[in-house]
């Protein structure tokens, strides 16, 4: 278990600049999960820190220890690999047997180790197959009983639940959650799944463009996004970010709808941001005409057209009403974000 | 209604007769030439091998095609009076170095050039394809004068070391593309795993090659057997001859072909890669068309 400590990592391929100056740090035994749209640098760091690539500028440290120039296998780290990367010529006991045998270590320990492990991951019965002979919720598990059976000081994840399908993905969620729990150990999760990393992370990284936009605790990050492009990126249904400027007493959208603002509001707002969840229904709110209507049980989602603008709202109430028919809605004046012309958030 | 489905049932029955007669014209009787045509040869000389000289030189009384009175003279005649044993012996024992020679400097150059991705390396590749365009029958004149001024004349060494510079490059190209195939990953993970260059690619790249590795061999060790120009040129003596080189200088006297001599020996000769193929045939096919993963 250790620390990590990202400071200003650049990165360059050939004239490309992937990584402008990442800074991240990471206590000991925390869950981070970095997360970003596809091609933002998220594995390219990820590999920067495991020591696949190297490091163009700044200074990656593991426990303390600046490791620029330390290869992988003295990192003392585990990584496990998007597509598993499980040896196809050897059984799951050799797979999760081979660092083991390349350090040396006595028979009895790689046995006990990889005994140990496959209790854990409950790979008791598959020790003796192949790879080709698993499922994919199989492989992925012995993946980490690789990673687990050298009991590294950093656990290294790239997206390893994205071959996986929605059911397993949520089941295998919850075991490397509990596991990383179990184990207290230090690790770092690339995902771009939102949802994963809401649910999984101490600490959530949301990179965009080979920058971080912020990190922060999930519920820090839902609460209080920075800026446009967290905001946009955090949560599910994604919130609803409505371009405009304060007048009227109210928020006027370029749409043309009015909404009200937090009592004592001034500035300069550019975009008025409401979660879809945080909509009621009220009969003194605004009016808008439905849509669509999309029930999913728990709830009802429902987006409506105010003025010009589009909006979606989220209501635990079931919603009666057809497209076309007017349905008022009152924001949660409490939970408003309003956002300056720069994109970020006005406090 | 009925109708429609009646007919759409019939449709496929008669597709399906349709299909059979087809395959027989489209697969089945092309397919039957193509052997016959290939495989004639090899019957024209097994059946010359054991035909006694008078049936050999004699169509008008017998039939060319078939042996009336099988005979082993030619085979005793090319095993006791001749040095065929040696020959024999020389082939493979240059064929088997200059493969083995051949794989294990290719298997290390491919894997840099593939892997290792130094600076420079794709113009590395480009000039040891180049070198395997340089045809033998030029290149076997420098050659020449090395093999002499390193006192390697007339020995099997002449060629277990002028063989690999085609077999070289042609297992080289042959294994870049097998790497290739071999997902990058597998060798990072082994990295940080703890894995040193040399062990990943004994215990990971090697072990998942094996496909591309067996056709290499095949490949190397059938041209080796078969290659005549240098050795032509780099063996003089009788015995340290080649099975190729061999039966054409030494079965040849003045401009008398000894015809079931000949055939003999071509037949012995070619046994050993023929039984050789046979082991590996279902590896040499994958290999080729690129199948096999995981
Ligand atoms: N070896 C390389 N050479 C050149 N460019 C590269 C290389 N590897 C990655 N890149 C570029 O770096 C950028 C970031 O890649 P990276 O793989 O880190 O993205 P990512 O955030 O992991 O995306 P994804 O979610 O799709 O996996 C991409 O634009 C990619 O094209
Ligand atoms: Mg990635």
């Amino acid at each position: 278990m250790a620390t990590v400590s990202v400071r200003q990592a650049k990165k360059v391929f050939g004239s490309t600049k992937i990584l402008h100056g990442v800074d991240v740090e990471i206590a000991d035994g925390e869950f981070v999960v970095l997360v970003g749209p596809s091609g933002c640098g998220k594995s390219t760091l990820l590999r920067m820190i495991a020591g696949l690539e190297n490091i163009s500028g700044g200074e990656i440290a593991i426990g303390g220890r600046v490791v620029n120039n330390v290869p992988p296998k003295d990192r003392d780290i585990a990584m496990v690999f998007q597509n598993y990367a499980l040896y196809p010529h050897m059984t799951v006991r050799e797979n999760m047997a081979f660092s083991m045998k390349l350090a040396k270590a006595p028979a009895s320990v790689m046995e006990e180790e990889v005994n140990r492990a496959a209790k854990i991951l409950g790979l008791d019965a598959l020790l003796d197959r192949y790879p080709r002979q698993l499922s994919g919720g199989q492989r992925q598990r012995v993946a980490m009983g690789r990673a687990i059976v050298r009991h590294p000081q950093v656990f290294l994840f790239d997206e390893p639940l994205s071959n996986l399908d929605a059911k397993l993905r949520v089941q295998m969620r919850s075991e490397i959650k509990e596991l990383q729990q179990r184990l207290a150990t230090t690790t770092i999760y690339v995902t771009h799944d939102q949802i994963e990393a809401m649910t999984m992370a101490d600490q959530i990284v949301v990179m965009n463009g080979g920058r971080i936009e912020q990190a922060g605790a999930p519920l820090a990050l839902y609460d209080r996004p920075a800026n446009l492009f967290v905001a946009g990126f955090i949560g599910s249904p994604a919130m609803n970010l409505l371009p405009g400027r304060i007048a009227d007493g109210g928020f006027r959208t370029d749409g043309g709808a009015l909404l009200p603002l937090p009592p004592g509001t001034s500035g300069n707002a550019a975009t008025y941001g409401i979660r879809p969840e945080h909509l009621m229904l009220a009969d003194d709110g605004v009016e808008g005409t439905i849509v669509i209507v999309e029930p999913t049980g728990s709830e009802t989602q429902v987006t409506l057209r105010i003025g010009e603008t589009q909006i979606i709202g989220a209501f635990r109430e079931r919603v009666q009403g057809r497209p076309g028919d007017p349905l008022r809605v009152m924001p949660d004046l409490s939970l408003v974000h309003l956002f300056g012309p720069d994109g970020n958030r006005l406090s | 209604m009925t109708e429609a489905t009646n007919s759409a049932t019939a449709a496929p029955e008669m597709l399906s007769w349709d299909s059979k007669s087809r395959r027989v014209v489209m697969l089945y009787v092309p397919l039957a030439c193509f052997l016959l045509i290939l495989l004639f040869p090899f019957y024209w000389m097994g059946v010359t091998a054991f035909k006694p000289n008078a049936e050999l030189y004699d169509f008008a009384q017998h039939n060319p095609f078939w042996i009336t009175s099988p005979t082993l003279d030619h085979i005793k005649h090319l095993l006791f009076n001749t040095s065929y044993p040696s020959w024999l012996w020389t082939t493979m024992l240059v064929s088997i170095a200059a493969t083995f020679l051949s794989l294990f400097a290719s298997t290390l150059a491919a894997y840099s050039i593939q892997r290792l991705r130094f600076r420079g390396s794709q113009y590395v590749g480009l000039a040891i394809y180049l070198a395997y365009l340089v045809p033998p029958s030029i290149l076997f004149i420098p050659l020449a004068t090395m093999v002499v001024q390193l006192g390697l004349f007339d020995t099997p060494f002449a060629l277990i070391l002028t063989y690999p510079t085609f077999l070289v490059p042609f297992c080289t190209w042959l294994l870049i593309g097998y790497f290739k195939s071999i997902p990058y990953e597998l060798e990072e993970c082994a990295l940080i795993d703890g894995a040193s260059r040399l062990q990943i690619l004994r215990q990971i790249t090697l072990p998942l090659a094996i496909p591309g590795l067996i056709s290499a061999g095949i490949f190397s060790f059938t041209l080796s057997w078969n290659e005549f120009i240098y050795a032509l040129a780099f063996i003089q003596s009788s015995e340290n001859k080649t099975v190729p080189v061999a039966i054409l200088t030494e079965l040849v006297t003045g401009d008398v072909y000894q015809w079931g001599a000949l055939m003999a020996g071509s037949l012995l000769g070619s046994l050993p890669v023929a039984i050789f193929y046979s082991f590996f045939v279902d590896y040499y096919v994958s290999s080729l068309t690129g199948a096999v993963k995981e």
